[in-house]
């Protein structure tokens, strides 16, 4: 028996009702703590995150909030605690270029040499890096190659002894 | 985008019928979706009602990236659903993708199958986020996402410029017009 009926159903979308602090909403950059290393977007499971390096000076982050999975790595990753997962979660738009993000990291350089890092180029990626490859880049998935003007012969005499794939069976 | 939400307010003034499609989801989407439906978060009270067959609705949910196989069959369920329609993207995987946003069998997001009005992000979104996206599409709240931009610096930086000024005053060898 029922001697005092109450309401359960909410009145959300005409009062507002916060999500839990531990909801885990759209991430946020502190553009005064981040140092553009890029940790955020190496770990981005959904590779949301991507750096742009316009020139030496001058690199651009961009975060498309449209496939972002909302795991947090990135906040977990940041040596700087720049990243916030704040715990907004109305972000339903009708053009997806509403939930990007864009931040511009003016990057110091050395006065002598006038580039940003020691370029100690330790591993294929970073000497791929220098030919134009792009780990994260999207829309050039594959290294741009360099051609020589003219038909090199002795660049071509070097690939008659490649092996070639076989077929089998 | 006010012309279509008056259209919206004239064609769906009391009752928005929704038919539910998964393309591909891992269900985390449709369970939030039929949790909306529950007394708690109770979207009836808006006329919201979720239907079996897309000749009866007014409206599609899509959750999930659109596989290869289900494409013809919602491009299909699609072309089922009596004009005007309303289509909303629910997740992360129907707004841009996902994490399979560049497989192989996946088409990679809603919009690469049809024409998508509302985007809900979110893995899964939050009840109250798809609420908020339905009550978005009837006009009863605005909208609250907007492209962020941040900047360290400002260009042209004063500091170059000066230098700039202090190097050319300082010129040693200057080429003289003839």
């Amino acid at each position: 028996m029922v001697l005092k009926p109450g309401v359960v159903t909410l009145k959300y979308p005409f009062e507002p009702m916060p999500a839990p602090a531990t909801f885990r909403g759209s991430p946020t950059w502190d553009h005064h703590k981040c140092v553009g290393c890029g940790a955020c977007s190496n770990h981005c499971s959904a590779r949301c995150i991507l750096v742009r390096d316009v020139c030496q000076e001058l690199r651009v982050m961009l975060y498309d909030g449209s496939r972002c999975t909302y795991c947090g790595r990135c906040a977990e990753i940041c040596p700087e605690d720049a990243i916030t997962i704040t715990t907004e979660f109305e972000l339903a738009t009708e053009d997806t270029n509403d939930v990007t993000e864009r931040m511009e990291l003016f990057m110091l350089t050395c006065q002598r040499c006038g580039r940003c890092y020691d370029m100690e180029n330790s591993n294929v990626i970073e000497r791929l890096d220098l030919r134009g490859y792009r780990y994260d880049s999207l829309e050039t998935r594959a290294l741009i190659r360099t051609t020589t003007d003219q038909l090199d012969q002795n660049m071509l005499k070097k690939t008659e002894n490649y092996q070639r794939p076989t077929k089998k069976g | 985008m006010t012309m279509f939400k008056n259209l919206a307010k004239k064609a769906f003034p009391k009752a928005l019928w929704v038919y539910h499609c998964n393309t591909g989801a891992c269900n985390g989407c449709d369970i939030e979706i039929l949790n909306i439906l529950t007394p708690y978060y109770d979207v009836e009270r808006f006329g919201i009602k979720l239907v079996a067959s897309p000749r009866h609705a007014d409206a599609m949910l899509i959750s999930g990236a659109v596989t290869r196989p289900t494409l013809p069959l919602v491009k299909k369920a699609y072309d089922a659903i009596p004009d005007p329609k309303l289509v909303f993207g629910v997740g992360s995987c129907a707004t841009g993708g996902g994490c399979w946003f560049d497989t192989y069998n996946v088409t990679g997001g809603a919009h690469k199958a049809i024409k998508v009005d509302y985007y809900i992000p979110g893995c899964p979104p939050r009840p109250e986020a798809i609420l908020f996206g339905v009550a978005l599409a009837l006009g009863i709240v605005d909208k609250k996402a907007a492209p962020v931009e941040m900047k360290q610096m400002e260009f042209p930086i004063d500091m170059y410029e000066s230098n700039k000024q202090w190097e050319e005053r300082n010129v040693i060898y200057q080429l003289l017009d003839n």
